[in-house]
């Protein structure tokens, strides 16, 4: 379950990135949060991982309430969030392999386990044969498939999903918003934003639109116009 | 089964190691800066060890004589002996007798025939000494004084032997010793502290290049432990291989290049006794080297990884 109470994030005296955001996500649920850019999504995704602490207002993610969280207790609560970054963030230095092997490593996952999990993981995502390359030789869609494929591969209860499909054509567009929907069925709530209006009128779940910080529609079976 | 904590520490390590071999230009970097300071560090100990060595070789050899008249006799003699092993700081006193006095003087002068022959055809006219060997060559003023006693001067047949231009040389290598000392660990710890600096800042700049991967690693949620252990490890690999690489140079330089440094000292200092102290402290140097490699690489990473490991921003 995630919760925001009233919750306020500004940066400085201009205005507030969010402003008075209640949002309420049940367990398993799909929710598309859309917006033009610059509206708060990504501040939003920031303060559910912990990047950043809200101004003013709750968070509560599983019954973890982030005003009692410990800094060394952050660790945990981000190995329970998978995130898809919008930029990726992975680690240039690491494989294919090494970035999705990364994930569990940090959780102390015995290696046979590993080993046994990372393939898999990266077949769902189609990435079978480039275990070995290394993320600045994978094209975009790549490295986006390889950002999912680190973000599922620890089986997380809430998946953060931020502009997956930016980079990606239709086909691998879709690829990625079925693995998506797989890891929903297995039980997983998930938050995606996209700017793909087919895809949020296509899935028909509900979708929270943010304009200007502020929660202005919030719709189980939700229909998104890009403007 | 392993534990949890046994793993982390394997993958620390591990990952550490294959960080060292993935940034090894960063890593030849670093070393090489470390190495070249360690070097300079280790000369700077063994040239102050040598240093030491040359001055006590020069201190050993002051003391101080006394000439005594022919007319002493056996018995006031040995009393002179005996009362001035009482006096402070003395070590020893050896007698050197008109006969030794002689074959000594015929020994250090056999190639000038013209002296020897002057020598031979008077009657021995050295006379025999006492050379007092002081426990501390900085201290030689009891001694001075307990021989200028009226009642011990009479018995010397030139009292005024001992002062003079001697006593001042004395005093003046004394006072150099002192200084050359004190400059040498002010010297040394001083060059420590720049060492250090250099290195940090070697360490920093590799970890600020490498920012990017100790953000990302805290945002999937790895523990300060985890992001921090690999660097820390990587940059004590880097102090273990710049302790060789520096001990190899020295050792090389010794083997190589005593003679051209022998030279270029003008005598002033024994090479010999820098290879000699160099062989004969190896496993401390080494140990040592080892020590302050480790330490100052792990205390850098350690430092230069904490503003990146922040929960929030």
């Amino acid at each position: 379950m995630i919760l925001l109470d009233r919750v306020t994030k500004s940066y400085n005296r201009k205005g507030d990135a969010l402003e008075r955001v209640s949002l309420h996500v049940e367990p398993k649920e799909f929710v598309i949060i859309v917006g033009p850019s610059g509206a708060g999504k990504s501040t939003l995704f920031k303060l559910l991982t912990c990047e950043e602490k809200p101004t003013s207002g709750k968070i509560i993610v599983g019954g973890i309430d982030y005003d009692k969280l410990k800094d060394k207790d952050v660790p945990l609560l981000r190995r329970k969030i998978g995130v898809v970054f919008q930029d990726f963030k992975l680690l240039t230095n690491k494989t294919v392999y090494e970035n999705v092997a990364f994930a569990l490593e940090i959780a102390g996952i015995p290696g046979d386990e590993i080993k046994h999990t990372v393939p898999r993981v990266l077949e769902v995502v189609g990435l079978t044969g480039k275990e070995g390359n290394y993320p600045l030789e994978l094209s975009g869609g790549e490295r986006q498939r390889v950002a999912i494929a680190r973000a599922i591969v620890r089986q997380p209860k809430i998946l953060i999903a931020d502009e997956p499909t930016g980079n990606l054509d239709p086909k691998h567009a879709w690829d990625v918003i079925k693995v998506l929907e797989k890891v929903n069925r297995f039980g997983t709530t998930v938050l995606l934003t996209t700017h793909n209006q087919e895809i949020v009128n296509a899935l028909k779940r509900r979708v929270v639109t943010i304009k200007d910080g502020k929660i202005v529609s919030d719709r189980a079976v939700g229909q998104y116009k890009a403007s | 089964m392993h534990s949890k904590r046994y793993i982390t520490i394997e993958r620390i390590f591990k990952s550490g190691f294959i960080n060292f071999g993935r940034n090894i230009w960063l890593a030849i970097a670093a070393i090489a800066m470390m190495a070249t300071t360690l070097t300079i560090l280790l000369f700077a100990v063994i040239s102050s060890a040598t240093f030491n060595h040359t001055i006590s070789g020069l201190t050993s050899h002051i003391d101080v004589s006394i000439y005594l008249k022919d007319s002493v006799t056996d018995d006031q003699r040995s009393q002179l002996i005996s009362q001035l092993h009482k006096v402070d700081n003395v070590q020893s006193v050896t007698y050197i007798s008109k006969s030794q006095a002689l074959k000594n003087y015929e020994a250090a002068n056999s190639t000038n025939t013209d002296l020897l022959a002057a020598i031979s055809e008077t009657d021995n006219p050295l006379p025999a000494s006492l050379t007092i060997k002081p426990k501390d060559p900085d201290k030689l003023q009891p001694i001075r004084d307990y021989i200028s006693r009226p009642a011990i001067q009479a018995l010397q047949s030139d009292p005024s032997n001992d002062s003079g231009d001697r006593r001042k040389a004395v005093d003046n290598i004394t006072r150099a010793t002192h200084f050359f000392q004190q400059a040498g660990v002010v010297g040394i710890i001083l060059f420590m502290i720049i060492s250090m600096l250099i290195i940090f800042n070697t360490i920093r700049m590799a970890i600020f290049n490498r920012r990017d991967e100790l953000v990302i690693m805290r945002l999937l949620g790895a523990s300060t432990a985890y992001i921090r252990g690999p660097f820390v490890v990587e940059t004590m690999t880097y102090g273990v291989v710049a302790a060789a690489v520096s001990l190899l140079i020295c050792w090389g330089i010794f083997k190589v290049a005593s003679h051209t440094l022998q030279a270029s000292t003008l005598g002033l200092l024994d090479i010999k006794y820098a290879d000699q102290f160099f062989s004969s402290h190896l496993v401390k140097i080494l140990t040592l080297q080892l020590l302050v490699g480790i330490l100052i690489g792990a205390v850098s990473s350690y430092v230069a990884t904490r503003r990146y490991l922040k929960f929030h921003r």
